[in-house]
């Protein structure tokens, strides 16, 4: 074997010094008259607002960007009409600024080199490396074919790449947010009401009476508007039942909390669908007028008791009865929620449909306080010729899993890795805002594919732990400092929302679009990109919308009024579900044709070996994904992950809260850091919990570097999908190392 | 007048966006805070208790920090806001020890910082930072002189508890719970 040409590259030392330091505190004493009437406004006169939306995480709020008289950004605050939302950001938008000012940034485009038979990189012109980028796309293109350029994706600078991969003929395009993430819930759901979930979730919180959260910790996962809506919904008086092994934040909140064991929420749901049925309080009219399939799933849960469920999974019977009456009294102003990052035990797509078909027996979906039928606004076109059509691309290298809806970043990995019978080899690849290293589990697939490709493109903000691997390295300015494409929401009503760069780009840095432009001019691509600035065509958009970026620049969010028909379902007609029947699939003859369970089924999933814990991740409110480790402010209010230890496990392992301690998993993967301990009853006896997005091994992010341990590497294991390709990840195991295993290995 | 503030520990998640919109608002150094997020776990599993709550300045009625200050620097206004006069803080540091709430520190310019209920914005009819940010509402702030305010009418009909009572301080942020 060669020595490995890709060897992971710590970035060596890049040019420019650090931002000025913050200011020092203002003193605005002495004034003494105070009004009586507090006004809600966000308008500070001195400074200059400029309206964007966030790109810390994907629910994109709308907000304004303050600049002071010397054009310095101070604040970051939420657009009061937003749906997103309402006028208040959460800790990671307001903290944006942070990313701005982090001084550990991408500051230049960089080259991989080799000095002295060591790898490393150099700073390079934006010239030099967009000139080599295009001779790789041109070269891959004559050997390979334009199919063998892959992209791999998240976030708004997303779209400016895929428009530039399809007019180079590339469709090899995935994002890890479908498979390694939500991907499950859209296909069960489709398969059960015809249409996806979605982006924001369609969960009527606001007007609910009953929520229902399996393993969806909201208020841990700050998405915006739901957790908001989430907080009316307590003040309202509904119920909130949380089924989760860990005591989570909503957990907290709520009337019945289902201390669930791991990997068993099927066998609960069967169970809640039993006695919906056997006691006669499922939305009977509903089922009637828009469900095909009732008798078959009668026939089939009958078998669920709740004294079935209970030796699974632990809750007794009389709580699943309880609970499932509770639903069925709030019905049809129930929502047993989606969920979002769903990817578990490899039946994901299946306990989603269970999601679903319980939703569909209360009668939830299309009704005021469930499911409300959302709405887009659709942004036309800018004009360009039409795209080639790839001999190749996501969905042939994903053929396998017959209900995937978007490229399985994994499965463009694999066919990264030269094989006799790979018929659809990916030979070089683009990563865009999104760390890989963190948010694709089984390293080794990872590193093998990375170690093949002939040639790899990484574009960020920051020098994450993927830009090691990278050939060339393009700095991206933050969403602070660029116009993006328009962000359409699908609501309750049709909102669109503008990002207008607050500031100039600092340092050598460059919108996307601006990157994408200069690739394609120089593929000879120039009539797909027909314009001198991206404002042009927001503007164009905008003026095709009744709007222009002159209105859009003053109140940075528009709403329209619906056009679809109403919210909820008219009762007095009958409506039409988007089904192949038109009608809710209680029985799933698509799945069935497909050699899957027509209904769902509980499968029994390993369990943790004597000395192992069940190795769960989650969320915390100020950090996203891994990418806000290094944000100055956001890194201030939580550093580091730490790992959560029931108390009964840390008294026979002697362990303590604050003392470091490494993991290993089953198939011996040691954690590269250490982590603290946090003794807590929050946590089961069975599994041990750390928020993910830690353990950068990149020596740049100062802030985050060997800071935790990232929960990615030490899922080695994955369940796959067999349905939409989705990778599970929940089934790996840990035990607890008290001693460094590392001591006197470098790392 | 008399201000106050309420918090709804059954809302708060305990986010921590009060406490960045507090540093952003007021310029406080990163590393540094005028509020803070605590988590407090009663219990046993499965039968566990969970509180989360947002802490600052209690802006005492009998405030330990202003009548300990030796140059009058710490002093409190006629609607119970508590200050600290940048220049007229010498930094001794017996404010700091005085408060039963850990609630103020030592800026780096050398001069105690803390919690001032945002008082800049309140003269132009804003609300503190952090109570314009909550992503949970569950921070309410007004007069309690005035009865029919809302933080007046949720400690008339919610049941509410504030920080060390028994310290005699008088604290005006109330917890409801």
């Amino acid at each position: 074997m060669t020595t490995s040409r890709r060897k992971f590259i710590k970035i060596s030392a890049l040019g420019l010094g650090g931002v000025a330091a913050t200011t020092s505190a203002l003193n605005m004493f002495g004034a003494n008259s105070y009004l009586d009437t507090l006004v809600k406004e966000n308008v500070a006169k001195t400074f200059k607002r400029t309206p964007t939306y966030c790109e810390v995480c994907f629910w994109k709020c709308a907000a304004w960007t303050y600049t002071d008289e010397e054009g310095a950004i101070k604040k970051i605050i939420g657009n009061e009409n937003d749906p997103h939302c309402y006028g208040r950001l959460c800790p990671r938008g307001t903290g944006g600024v942070g990313m701005y000012n982090d001084d550990d940034r991408l500051k230049t485009p960089l080259i991989r080199t080799t000095v002295n038979g060591e790898q490393t990189f150099r700073e390079a012109s934006w010239e030099e490396a967009l000139d080599l980028i295009a001779l790789k796309f041109k070269n891959i293109k004559e050997t390979y074919g334009p199919e063998a350029f892959a992209l791999i994706k998240h976030g708004a600078p997303g779209a400016h790449l895929e428009h530039l991969f399809k007019a180079y003929g590339s469709d090899t395009i995935a994002e890890p947010a479908y498979a390694q993430c939500r991907g499950p819930r859209e296909t069960g759901f489709a398969l059960t009401f015809g249409s996806w979930v979605g982006s924001p979730e369609p969960t009527d919180i606001r007007d609910t009476k009953c929520l229902v959260l399996i393993g969806s910790h909201i208020g841990e996962n700050m998405h915006n508007s739901q957790v908001q809506e989430m907080s009316d919904a307590i003040d309202n008086g509904a119920t909130i039942i949380t089924v989760d092994p860990r005591f989570s934040t909503a957990a907290s909140k709520s009337k019945f909390w289902l201390p669930i064991k791991p990997a068993t929420d099927i066998a609960l749901m069967l169970a809640w669908m039993n006695v919906l049925i056997e006691e006669d309080i499922y939305d009977k009219e509903y089922i009637a007028k828009y469900a095909n399939g009732f008798n078959e799933l009668k026939e089939h849960v009958s078998q669920f008791t709740p004294e079935w469920a209970y030796g699974i999974t632990g809750i007794k019977p009389n709580e699943i009865r309880e609970t499932a009456r509770t639903m069925a009294n709030a019905a049809p102003s129930v929502i047993i929620h989606p969920g979002r990052h769903v990817v578990w035990y490899g039946d994901d797509s299946q306990r989603a449909r269970t999601m679903a078909m319980l939703n569909a027996l209360l009668g939830s979906w299309g009704r005021r306080g469930g499911f409300y039928f959302k709405e887009s606004i659709k942004v036309p076109k800018f004009p360009h010729p039409p795209y080639h059509h790839p001999k190749w691309g996501w969905k042939e290298i994903g053929e396998k899993y017959p209900l995937a809806q978007m490229g399985i970043t994994t499965e463009v990995l694999k066919a990264a890795i030269p094989s006799e019978d790979n018929k659809y080899p990916v030979k070089a690849m683009m990563v865009a805002g999104t760390n890989i290293t963190k948010s694709i589990p089984n390293k080794k697939l990872l590193e093998e594919a990375i170690e093949a490709l002939e040639f790899m493109v990484v574009i960020d903000t920051m020098p994450m732990d993927v830009t090691g691997y990278a050939d060339v390295v393009l700095p991206e300015c933050t969403y602070l400092e660029r116009y993006d494409g328009i962000r359409s929401a699908t609501n309750r009503e049709p909102s669109i929302a503008v990002r207008v760069p607050a500031v100039e780009p600092k340092y050598d840095s460059k919108p996307v679009w601006w990157m994408a432009k200069q690739i394609g001019e120089r593929l000879g691509l120039g009539e797909y990109f027909n314009y001198n600035d991206f404002k042009e065509v927001i503007d164009w958009q905008l003026k095709q919308m009744g709007s222009s970026l002159e209105e859009m620049e003053k109140i940075g969010v528009k709403n329209f009024t619906r056009k679809s028909g109403p919210l909820y379902i008219n009762e007095d007609e009958t409506y039409v579900f988007p089904t192949i029947s038109g009608k809710i699939e209680l029985y799933s003859q698509e799945l069935k044709d497909l050699g899957f369970d027509a209904m769902p089924n509980y499968t029994k999933h390993p369990e943790p070996p004597q000395g192992f814990y069940r190795l769960n991740y989650g969320r915390a409110p100020m950090h996203t994904f891994s990418r806000t480790a290094n944000n100055p402010n956001l890194n201030d209010l939580k550093k580091e992950n730490d790992l959560w230890v029931n108390p009964k496990v840390a008294r026979i392992l002697g362990i303590k809260t604050g003392q470091a301690v490494w993991l290993r998993n089953q198939d011996d993967v040691i954690s590269s850091f250490s982590i603290k301990v946090r003794v807590t009853e929050r946590v089961r006896w069975d599994s041990v919990y750390m928020v993910h997005g830690f353990g950068h091994k990149e020596k740049r992010l100062t802030r985050a570097f060997g800071k935790g341990i990232n929960d990615t590497e030490l899922i080695s294991k994955v369940a796959i999908d067999p349905i939409m390709g989705g990778t599970g990840m929940r089934g790996n195991f840990v035990e607890i190392i008290t001693k460094n295993p590392h001591k006197n290995i470098e790392i | 007048m008399r201000y106050a503030m309420v918090i709804d520990t059954l809302k708060c998640v305990g986010c921590s966006d009060c406490v960045v919109a507090c540093q952003t608002e007021n310029d406080v150094p990163v590393g540094y805070c005028r509020d803070w997020i605590t988590e407090t776990v009663n219990g046993a599993y499965p039968s566990i208790e969970l509180e989360l709550k947002s802490e600052r300045c209690n802006h005492c009625d009998n405030a330990p920090c202003v009548r300990c200050c030796p140059t009058g620097a710490s002093h409190q206004l006629d609607n119970g806001i508590v200050l600290v006069t940048g220049d007229e803080c010498i930094g001794c540091g017996a404010c700091i020890e005085s408060c039963p709430y850990d609630a103020r520190y030592q800026h780096p310019d050398g001069y105690v910082d803390k919690c001032t209920f945002c008082h800049h914005r309140l003269e132009k009819g804003q609300l503190p930072a952090c109570v314009s940010v909550c992503p949970t509402k569950c921070m309410y702030f007004g007069d309690l002189d005035n009865p029919n305010s809302e933080v007046s009418q949720l400690l008339k009909n919610r049941k509410y508890k504030t920080l060390a009572p028994e310290a005699g301080t008088k604290p005006q942020v109330y917890y409801l719970i």
